[in-house]
């Protein structure tokens, strides 16, 4: 059980996707225009993300190592669908808000790596508990940014006008969206840099995977570098 | 051994021109411009103005001591951003615009990239432009003590007569600097004399810019037409102060000329097919965003490597 809880705490704080991995750009640039939408799509994802990576797991043994992504995406794919149809029939109005980007998770590039460094490789519990980690992450960062896109573009919070300040529109738009994403990643590297400066170990948290690529143990990346050297030494 | 023989490492030539003096040409030159804006448009232009520029100098400074980097407002070069946004802010725009706006320009435009000369965009014009879209309805009103009304460029879109006399002396509406044609065209011919800058790219943008119009103005090349063109809006501030700007204008020759082709162009373009009357910032700031590849084109041949390039 500690495997799981250790696999929750890597997905919200170590690795979250959003603001360390720097995965799933589209949908936190695209989405986040207020506080419900970022939440929505969030939750959404976290659902399938963790169902998907649930049912990877159950099948690692099955699926032939060859046509491994297809079937990946077969997987996701389903779970999508469902998500979608169920959102289309209890909460039409995040349905119709959110739009293409509901069918578009199933290529969300947090779901498909997943599945690929994690739940191909290790058993169903921890496979769905990492799943739920890296999607509630992903929850958090994204609620974040379209709450402080929301406040300064709309000046309210949840759909609550507050009417304290004249609205700054633009980060309504896609611009806004850039400088708060590159605002909240600064900060994150700014405590990563401070808690390395005080003599902490954070060398566990990685910083938008440009970094500590050799301290990297349980991403996708290892294996391409792996697979990067062996074909520099065979040049 | 006397002194000719001395052996050096170069530079062995040295000027005394610095940064800090040709900003302070630039803010001279931009005087007549803003002396006419404050007599024009009254004393709340030249508070706007002040506090503009106070803003820009005194981020700089915070950000520069906070992030404990050696503080460069001695440059000046924040001056001439707070004095170029403050140009193109509308007179009766409240003070705070002025300072989101300066804020904007020297945090994310110019300090965020790595202070002066590592900013891809004119601080001044992406903050006019950020202002432009977040607050859209404070932007477009010109409406002040003495003219009120659309500016004489919005009259000419939607074709009505203007008074062309008084758009060259600079007696309309329209943000606080750009009004007066002749007030810039005095500050740019000191930069012109001094060396500041030179014609290449302003004198490519207007001249690209009057054949545009004359071929898809609608008018023809009609004198009366083209010089409400020229003297309206911020065409002269941009192409004399603000597409010269040294860090966001191509380095080479022959770039400096595509680039003022592609201003006129596209400041035809947005003037012409576009839904506002004004383009001049949005072109720059597409230029601006085009140079690094126009650098590259036009970058010549050092000597001795000509021949076929590999």
């Amino acid at each position: 059980m500690n495997k799981c809880v250790e696999r929750l705490y890597n997905g919200v704080i170590k690795e979250n996707p959003t603001l360390v991995l720097m995965l799933g750009m589209c949908p936190t640039l695209a989405v986040t225009t207020s506080a419900i939408n970022g939440l929505g799509m969030g939750l959404t994802t976290t659902a399938v993300l963790a169902l998907s990576n649930a049912i990877i797991a159950s099948l690692r043994k099955i699926i032939p190592d060859k046509i491994r992504i297809p079937a990946f995406i077969v997987i996701i794919a389903s779970f999508v669908t469902i998500m979608q149809l169920l959102l289309q029939a209890y909460i039409p109005s995040l349905y119709s808000s959110l739009g293409i980007y509901i069918p578009l998770i199933v290529v969300n590039c947090i779901i498909l790596g997943r599945a690929e460094s994690y739940a191909y490789k290790n058993p169903v519990l921890p496979s769905f508990f990492d799943g739920l980690g890296m999607g509630l992450g992903f929850t958090c960062s994204l609620t974040l940014i379209g709450l402080l896109r929301e406040f300064v573009g709309g000046c309210s919070v949840f759909g609550h006008e507050l009417g304290w300040f004249e609205p700054v529109g633009i980060f309504r738009m896609a611009p806004g969206a850039f400088f708060v994403l590159a605002l909240l990643t600064a900060i994150q590297n700014k405590v990563k840099i401070a808690g390395t400066k005080k003599g902490k170990d954070m060398s566990k948290i990685q910083s938008g995977c440009g970094c500590d690529c050799l301290n990297c143990s349980d991403t996708g990346c290892k294996d391409r570098k792996e697979v990067s050297e062996i074909k520099e030494e065979e040049l | 051994m006397s002194d000719m023989m001395k052996v050096s490492s170069n530079p062995h030539i040295r000027s005394k021109v610095s940064t800090s003096k040709i900003m302070l040409c630039v803010c001279l030159a931009l005087l007549p411009a803003t002396a006419f804006g404050v007599w024009n448009f009254g004393i709340y232009a030249l508070l706007q103005v002040v506090v503009t520029v106070a803003t820009c100098v005194a981020t700089e400074a915070v950000y520069e001591v906070l992030m404990k980097k050696k503080v460069t407002i001695s440059d000046l070069s924040a001056v001439v951003t707070g004095l170029l946004l403050a140009l193109n802010l509308p007179p009766k725009a409240p003070i705070w615009i002025g300072i989101i706006g300066g804020v904007f320009a020297i945090l994310i435009v110019k300090m965020a990239f790595g202070g002066l000369g590592q900013n891809f965009m004119n601080p001044a014009l992406a903050a006019r432009c950020f202002l432009l879209i977040s607050f859209p309805a404070i932007m477009t009103n010109f409406d002040c003590d003495t003219y009120t009304g659309a500016t004489p460029l919005a009259l000419l879109k939607n074709g009505e007569n203007v008074n062309v006399t008084n758009m060259i002396i600079g007696n309309t509406g329209g943000t606080i600097g750009e009004t007066s044609m002749i007030a810039i065209v005095i500050g740019a011919c000191i930069l012109l004399l001094i060396g500041v800058i030179d014609l290449k790219v302003p004198g490519t943008y207007i001249v690209t810019f009057v054949i545009f119009i004359g071929i898809f103005g609608g008018h023809g090349f009609n004198p009366y037409y083209i010089a409400a063109q020229l003297a309206g809006g911020g065409l002269m501030l941009g192409a004399f102060f603000m597409a010269t700007d040294y860090v966001t204008r191509p380095v080479t020759k022959y770039g400096q000329i595509v680039y003022g082709i592609l201003l006129g162009i596209l400041t035809g373009i947005f003037r012409v097919f576009g839904a506002s009357a004004e383009g001049v910032s949005y072109a720059i700031i597409i230029g601006n965003l085009l140079v690094p590849i126009i650098t590259d084109l036009t970058m010549p041949k050092a000597f001795g490597k000509g021949g076929e390039r590999v």
